[in-house]
């Protein structure tokens, strides 16, 4: 005789204990986890290696870099002197909690005040899978339209912060940046906007004060961010 | 999205209840699915009969209910589904940034088992 039993199991409940323990390792250490999402070719690693340039002398920015193959970006931050762990995903869309913690093991936690977790090039999955981190932040960019707010609604309302990366190619380019503004608006009320060009240096100040605002040992720590 | 490792998920889940339960065979799985979580049925289905192969999930029914999304406007709090291909603002007032109340649920509600 078939019987039902209740569960009520969140279906990413192990990948949410994990991230906790991930969060709270990263608490330990006093280190600040920003998850930087984007599509392919947004300008993750452009905008990781400027910020990096940024806060030299200021503060010291350690790297989860996770592709599907190679370890072309963990390569470009190395050489830019930060620590750094490749994640190879073998195929997978997202980074996950587990991953995560692997890499965190990896790190020299206690040189660390920001740690740049630069997510799988995606717009849709990496949003799925909390990673124990304290701040969610994605890149738009100009090429890719200012449609994708539309089209791609649950990151653009999960983030707390959104980098509008290749503001130098707005000429060439028929970008709606009022609509875009709106779109983002209609999902997510307070993540400022930061319009950058990690080409040519403009905006990446205000960027990176938010940054430093959020490493600040009594903002950002021990919520749920 | 990435229908394999949620369907791992499902599995691990449902196997550890119907062990503990003392179960022979996982009979159905009821899933509740939020529209915004973007899973797609038939995909899981399809990673779910590769993945339950050989287990005590073998052949399991998955059952799925489906949750639409809704809004709640912080303005005139007036509650609105998500409006397909345009800028999500509120029918009623036209105000932007409404929070989501529905839609991204994503739980095994219960199991069958003999």
């Amino acid at each position: 005789m078939p019987i039902e039993i209740p569960v009520v199991e969140q279906i990413l409940s192990a990948n949410d204990r994990i991230a906790a323990e991930n969060r709270k390792l990263l608490d330990e250490h006093r280190v600040v986890a920003v998850n930087v999402m984007a599509s392919p070719g947004a300008g993750k690693t452009s905008l990781i290696l400027r910020t990096i340039q940024q806060l030299e002398g200021r503060l010291c920015v350690g790297v989860i870099e996770g592709d599907v193959a190679g370890r072309v970006d963990a390569d470009r931050v190395a050489e830019a002197g930060a620590p750094v762990v490749q994640i190879n995903t073998g195929g997978g869309c997202h980074l996950d909690a587990p991953q995560v913690q692997s890499a965190l093991h990896r790190l020299p936690l206690d040189e660390i005040d920001l740690l740049l977790i630069e997510n799988v090039g995606n717009l849709i999955c990496p949003v799925g899978f909390s990673l124990g981190e304290h701040h969610n932040v994605m890149i738009s960019h100009v090429p890719e339209g200012h449609d994708k707010p539309i089209k791609y609604p649950a990151m653009f309302a999960a983030v707390d912060a959104l980098v509008l990366n290749k503001m130098d190619l707005m000429p060439y380019l028929d970008f709606d940046e009022q609509a875009f503004d709106r779109a983002v608006r209609a999902l997510n009320a307070d993540a400022p906007i930061f319009r950058v060009s990690c080409k040519t240096g403009v905006g990446l100040q205000a960027w990176v004060d938010w940054l430093v605002g959020q490493s600040a040992p009594s903002s950002g720590r021990g919520d749920d961010g | 999205m990435h229908e394999l490792a949620v369907t791992q998920s499902i599995l691990d889940i449902a196997s550890r209840h119907a062990h503990k339960a003392g179960a022979q065979r996982i009979l159905a799985i009821h899933l509740v699915i939020g529209e915004l979580t973007g899973l797609v049925d038939e995909s899981i289905q399809f990673y779910f009969d590769f993945l339950a192969k050989d287990t005590l999930a073998q052949g399991a029914r998955l059952c799925f209910t489906h949750v639409a999304a809704r809004l709640r406007c912080s303005v005139c709090g007036g509650e609105y589904p998500p409006p397909a291909s345009r800028v999500w603002a509120c029918p009623h007032c036209d105000a932007l940034g409404g929070k989501t109340i529905a839609g991204r649920e994503f739980s095994v509600a219960s199991i069958e088992i003999e």
